[in-house]
């Protein structure tokens, strides 16, 4: 048994609302597992149970072999979690938040202290560690709430939304945490509303729509179950637009915008007599742009909606 | 590490933390000491020429008020950080941290362990305040050390289990302000007893119910203890409320805790 977590069939309804319809996962030790999937989908409620926060309906989960629901202890004793909003105490400071923590993991005093040193300086907290985390901003909390989790080096963690309202500098910060961690042995199950994040970091990611898996694979296993690229034109005028259309008759076309998409799994061969053609025809193309498929497609095409991305 | 001693080192971890709450906020600690003291003063100068002269026995006037009113005005500062204590569990219930505890192999009721057990240093905190008060406002106790301890030690056991019921209550009201509602009987139950007033003053229905409330004894201990008036069987009725409330408040809140908070 290497998997550190093993669910199948899990479900739980919050009264007539059901939100996890039988899912099942399963993680393998040391490897960086992302659920991806929108606002409401069931990806707190998912880390929730597996966490031994709340209780599950039905189905059976195994985290480091122990039942979360009848073996909260043992389950506790090697997770950690950082949750989608802030478990810090605002009432103390950084430091004596991560010597809370110690404390608690009962590592002893001198231990605790060097611990929550160390983990000062990884997150760059060293400067705000004798202020109350109160007076913290967003990232500061979010870097926080992390160390906090790492004290008693857990070795599996669970991540909701680690980098949701953090700057793109942090969110790199936080990303190169995640890989050390698992560099390190540790295994992560991290959720995320970004398709990027679960793009660059993840081993497996499954998505999660509605309650239900809709998708289970690796980065390049899922965009495989997309069609192919496409490459995008943008006309300026409506009669080179036109004359495109009539050339290339396997297209998409938006008449509003006067772009073109045309299938092409962007190799440099095709691009080449796409070009050719065009020039012999003499059309003129505002802009050019080469689309591989992402797990945007990917998500536009498993649940039949675009993945509404959000700001950052 | 025996599950009791885990229970202890994370109950004491959590104490550490309740009180680092009340260093970083005093006002709350202040203003919970200062209602007694104000109570004190307003019995003591505004009613206690008339009640001294009128209290059966005695006929000092406000000198002989103060060692009367006393033991009445400890309990109502138990009373209030009781109070307080329902206040500042509901608040902290609200606080992302606790989701982190839950999620951490703790002995389970620490965190309200915690709350307990600094409300008993607040106790003693506020308890001492009017008492230093009292003292310079003219009230004469005759303890000895050794009532003196035993009186700490009363005080100690009040605390105790009137906090459990309020962290208890703190956590059944699912907001801040039904959390400062809820306990305010407590804060008058002084009034209702022997607190201000000796009870054979009160009309057939009410003397009933003062004679018979769990603070009443309490009171009448603490006076024993003070001033040397008769305890009786005060004494081991006082433990009896405080054994059944702590009990009754430990696991209720304890339950309280334990519910799972999806449901
Ligand atoms: N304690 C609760 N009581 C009732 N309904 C709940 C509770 N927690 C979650 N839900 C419901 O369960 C559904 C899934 O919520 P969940 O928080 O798991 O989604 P999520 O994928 O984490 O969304 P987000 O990206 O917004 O964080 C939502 O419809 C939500 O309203
Ligand atoms: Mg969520």
């Amino acid at each position: 048994m290497n998997n550190a977590i093993a669910v199948t069939g899990l479900r739980k309804a919050f009264g007539d609302n059901v939100v996890l319809d039988g899912i099942d996962l399963d993680v393998a030790a040391g490897t960086i597992f992302a659920l991806l999937g929108p606002n409401g989908a069931g990806k707190t409620t998912t880390v929730q149970i597996l966490s031994t926060l709340i209780t599950a309906d039905g189905g059976q989960m195994r985290v480091a072999g122990h039942d979360p629901d009848r073996e909260p202890d043992a389950v506790r004793d090697v997770i950690g979690v950082t949750g989608q909003f802030s478990a810090v105490d605002s009432l103390l400071t950084g430091e004596e938040n991560l010597i809370l923590m110690a404390d608690l993991r009962h590592l002893g005093k001198a231990e605790g202290r060097r611990r929550a040193a160390e983990l000062l300086e990884q997150f760059d907290l060293v400067d705000a560690a004798k202020k109350t985390a109160a007076t913290y901003s967003g990232g500061m909390r979010r870097r926080l709430d992390l160390a906090m989790t790492l004290v008693g080096d857990p070795s599996i963690i669970f991540l909701d939304e680690p980098t949701t309202g953090l700057d793109p500098r942090s969110r790199r910060a936080m990303w190169q945490v995640i890989r050390q961690l698992v560099a390190g042995g540790v295994t992560i199950m991290l959720t995320t509303q970004y398709l990027e994040e679960a793009d660059h970091l993840a081993d497996r990611i499954a998505v999660l729509d509605h309650g239900t898996i809709v998708a289970e694979g690796s980065s390049a296993e899922l965009k495989r179950l997309v069609p192919g690229g496409h490459i995008r034109l943008q006309f300026i005028d409506p009669g080179h637009f036109e004359a495109a259309a009539r050339i290339f008759s396997e297209n998409s076309r938006d008449d509003d915008s006067l772009t073109l998409q045309i299938p092409s799994d962007g190799d440099v061969g095709s691009l080449k007599a796409l070009l050719d053609r065009l020039e012999r025809e003499s059309i003129k193309v505002g802009e050019l742009s080469i689309h591989t498929p992402d797990l945007d497609d990917v998500f536009l095409n498993l649940t039949g909606r675009p993945h509404a991305e959000q700001e950052r | 590490m025996t599950t009791l001693n885990i229970a202890a080192t994370d109950s004491a971890t959590m104490l550490r933390r309740r009180l680092r709450h009340f260093i970083r906020y005093p006002s709350m600690t202040v203003q919970l000491a200062g209602m007694p003291v104000i109570f004190l003063l307003l019995f003591v100068y505004v009613f206690g020429g008339t009640l001294g002269d009128g209290i059966g026995g005695m006929s000092g006037g406000r000198g002989e008020y103060v060692n009367y009113v006393a033991p009445g005005v400890i309990l109502m500062a138990v009373a209030a950080v009781a109070q307080g204590t329902a206040i500042s569990a509901a608040m902290d219930m609200t606080e992302g941290i606790i989701a982190r505890f839950r999620t951490m192999a703790i002995s389970r009721a620490s965190v309200l362990t915690g709350h307990v057990l600094a409300a008993m240093l607040q106790t003693l905190f506020s308890v001492a305040i009017v008492v230093g008060v009292a003292l310079l406002v003219g009230f004469r106790p005759n303890a000895s050390v050794v009532e003196w301890i035993a009186l700490t030690g009363v005080v100690a056991m009040v605390t105790f289990a009137l906090t459990w019921l309020t962290v208890a209550l703190g956590l059944v009201s699912q907001t801040v302000e039904g959390a400062s509602n809820l306990p305010l009987p407590l804060v008058l139950l002084p009034f209702l007893g022997s607190g201000f007033v000796p009870t054979d003053s009160m009309p057939t229905g009410l003397r009933w119910f003062a004679e018979y409330q769990p603070f009443t004894p309490i009171i009448e201990t603490i006076r024993g203890l003070l001033v040397g008036t008769h305890i009786g069987n005060d004494a081991i009725i006082s433990a009896a409320w405080c054994a059944g409330i702590a009990l009754l408040g430990y696991v209720w809140a304890k339950k309280l805790y334990n519910r799972d908070p999806s449901h």
